[in-house]
């Protein structure tokens, strides 16, 4: 593989529910250490292409390539198989069980026939202090009585155990304070930094141009445009969104 | 990249919240401890406190309350319910209830006396046989509530009705079945001898310690964070000198009871295997949050269809040992306030109702609770009316403590 080899590529992908089409030909490429922005209106597609990635609702059409092979993704583990981690919005965390059993949840290291406790800790301390989240003081801590931000965070160390090459991340920052915000976007570029492809979905157009090399616009179920966020401006992000750059009218909706 | 100014590491708005988010545990140290009390979060403690103003009550009005003769009968009135609670703890950590435990608990009892004497099965295999259909019963009501998506309180209240009657029709005609003496009656009528007694808790006692002491050596050796030996030698003497004093008294009277023996051997069994086995640990997750579980890859069906199995082959084991001590079965088996008594147990003694938090130690303590203000107003000569409503008091009182200690908690930023 060679550095100009996508991660992963998925080339002309079309989803039908019925009559509609919710994707129609999408062309989508993430490069390994690459941070790909995933922007678009509600109902522009961006959720079932991230399911059509990760193997919830498989594609009707159209190639799926990881590292330049061809792949039938049709189920969630051939996903996680392949490498790809999916941190959904809603988190999936058990609230009455702390850090460490969160993390190792479904994959328990285990010393004849009993939990490893000690071995988990160590693990997860070592991945905690990895990816530099210093804001969990105690990894015995119960995950219910932490904050948005720590929460966020356990859940993407957890997606970072199955030592993935892609993470996909739903709208990370919705639920988030300024603080907390900052800090789930420096964990992200340290994703990046590990040289991890990632995904971001976000409404958050500012979030969105901290962390991203690259914004891929969803709209109507195609591609909206794709911007260089070293060049793009966010108001010609928001012009591909609406679709209001066609007519010419997406100054005047941004100074409305 | 173009904005890269990111701000420097944020502080959470309140680390000390944070860090007092431990688990429920026994407190870790003396400050700990104190912190607890005052938030009101006392955890298992609350209930032994619970414990000992009920026995502080009975003792002052009645000196023969305490006596190691009532104490012998206690623990063998305890038993059963005690037994059935270990499986209902199972079933209120996955969030879920079973309203079946009692009639499971008279049909199998009358299918293990049915098969010893009527059908002259040798007691081993009857038993056998009798903890086999709860274990059929359980996993079969665990399977059509998570297959068909039926709250488990319906599934089990048909459970509670459909039992009761295969029930009287095991038994008879005759509605009543006699024990002949043996193993059978031997479970709840054997003591041990003194000396043996003497061994048991010496044994438990090192063995407790031996664990505690390893695991603290392992937690040190990796270097992680470890409750101190000043603590640990506290817990480890506490344990040792209740589990002597237990022996001791016993043996004031006629030895330690074997029953008692079963229902601790239980209770630590399954706290052992909730605690420290990936099984155990599922169980606590589905009660947290079944469907992240089942996105973590854990199989949720399995979990719950495997706990209804295990309550209802605990429930079967509490019948048999309830029919051991009444020396007969009959059509009231598993009936009247079992049922009701076994959840109340475990609930008083801080095991919740919403799944995912309490521990397997609420069956024994529970039970512990409910069969001393049973006892104690019977040896006042109290009847089953005021019996009845200080032990519906009792339970609403600790659900409200409860209550207040949740608020508490929250306030001190724990869940």
């Amino acid at each position: 593989m060679t550095d100009s080899t996508p991660l992963l590529e998925l080339r002309g992908i079309t989803k039908r529910f019925g009559a509609v089409r919710a994707l129609n030909g999408v062309d989508f490429r993430v490069m390994p250490g690459e941070v790909v922005g995933l922007v678009g209106d509600n109902g522009a597609g961006k959720s079932t292409l991230v399911k059509v990635i990760s193997g919830i609702n498989p594609a009707d059409d159209g190639e799926y390539l990881w590292e330049g092979q061809t792949q039938h993704v049709t189920a969630p583990p051939d996903a996680t198989g392949l490498g790809i981690a999916t941190v959904y919005q809603d988190l999936a965390l058990c609230d009455n069980l702390d850090v460490v059993e969160n993390l190792f949840l479904g994959r328990e290291a285990t010393v004849g026939g009993l939990l490893d406790e000690v071995t988990m800790e160590n693990k997860a301390n070592e991945l905690l202090a990895e990816l530099s989240v210093t804001t969990i003081q105690s990894v015995r801590g119960e995950v219910g009585a932490m904050s948005g931000g720590q929460r966020q965070s356990v859940a993407i160390a957890r997606s970072l155990l199955g030592e993935p090459k892609m993470v996909i991340l739903d709208e990370p920052t919705a639920a988030l304070g300024v603080a907390q915000t900052a800090q789930v976007l420096a964990l992200i570029k340290r994703l990046k930094a590990r040289g991890l492809g990632v995904i971001v979905i976000s409404h958050n157009l500012a979030d969105v141009f901290q962390v991203v090399d690259r914004i891929f616009v969803m709209r109507l179920g195609a591609p909206g445009g794709e911007f260089d966020v070293a060049t793009a401006t966010q108001q010609e992000v928001v012009a591909a969104i609406t679709g209001l750059a066609e007519n010419g009218r997406a100054q005047g909706a941004m100074n409305r | 990249m173009s904005t890269t100014t990111v701000p420097t590491e944020p502080a959470e708005p309140d680390p000390s919240a944070v860090a007092a988010a431990q688990k429920e545990t026994m407190p870790s140290s003396a400050k700990d401890l104190l912190q607890r009390i005052r938030t009101g979060d006392l955890g298992s403690l609350r209930v032994l406190i619970l414990l000992a103003i009920v026995w502080i009550i009975f003792q002052s009005q009645e000196s023969r309350f305490l006596s190691s003769a009532n104490l012998v009968n206690l623990s063998l009135q305890v038993t059963a319910v005690g037994l059935i609670s270990v499986g209902v703890v199972l079933v209120l950590l996955l969030g879920e209830i079973d309203l079946s435990v009692g009639s499971v608990s008279g049909l199998c009892s009358a299918i293990v006396a049915v098969l010893n004497i009527k059908h002259g099965w040798s007691p081993v295999p009857a038993i056998i046989a009798g903890i086999a259909v709860g274990a059929a019963i359980g996993a079969f009501q665990g399977f059509v509530a998570t297959r068909f998506g039926i709250p488990t309180f319906v599934v089990t209240l048909a459970g509670l009705i459909g039992w009761q009657g295969l029930q009287l029709k095991v038994l008879g005609e005759t509605g009543t079945v006699n024990l002949q003496p043996g193993l059978l009656t031997d479970l709840a009528g054997k003591f041990l001898s003194d000396a043996a007694g003497w061994i048991v808790a010496i044994a438990c006692s090192v063995a407790y310690g031996a664990i505690a002491v390893t695991g603290r050596a392992r937690r040190v050796r990796a270097g992680l964070s470890a409750p101190s030996t000043t603590l640990l030698a506290v817990r480890v003497g506490a344990v040792a000198i209740a589990a002597l004093i237990a022996v001791y008294i016993f043996n004031q009277d006629r030895g330690v009871p074997v029953a008692a023996l079963i229902l601790v051997g239980f209770v630590a069994a399954f706290d052992f295997m909730t605690r420290r086995t990936r099984f155990g640990r599922h169980i606590y997750a589905v009660g947290g949050n079944s469907e992240a579980t089942r996105r973590a890859g854990v199989k949720v069906f399995r979990v719950r269809v495997v706990v209804f199995a295990l309550a209802s082959s605990m429930a079967a084991i509490g019948g048999i040992m309830a029919a051991s001590r009444l020396l007969a079965v009959n059509q009231s088996s598993g009936g009247s306030d079992l049922l009701l008594n076994a959840i109340a147990g475990p609930v008083i003694a801080g095991t919740s109702l919403f799944g995912g938090r309490g521990n397997v130690w609420s069956a024994l303590l529970g039970a512990l609770v409910i069969g001393s203000i049973s006892n104690g107003m019977d040896l006042l000569g109290y009847e089953s009316p005021t019996k009845y409503m200080v032990t519906g008091a009792v339970l609403l009182g600790a659900v409200v403590l409860d209550s207040i200690a949740r608020s508490g908690r929250a306030q001190a930023g724990r869940v």
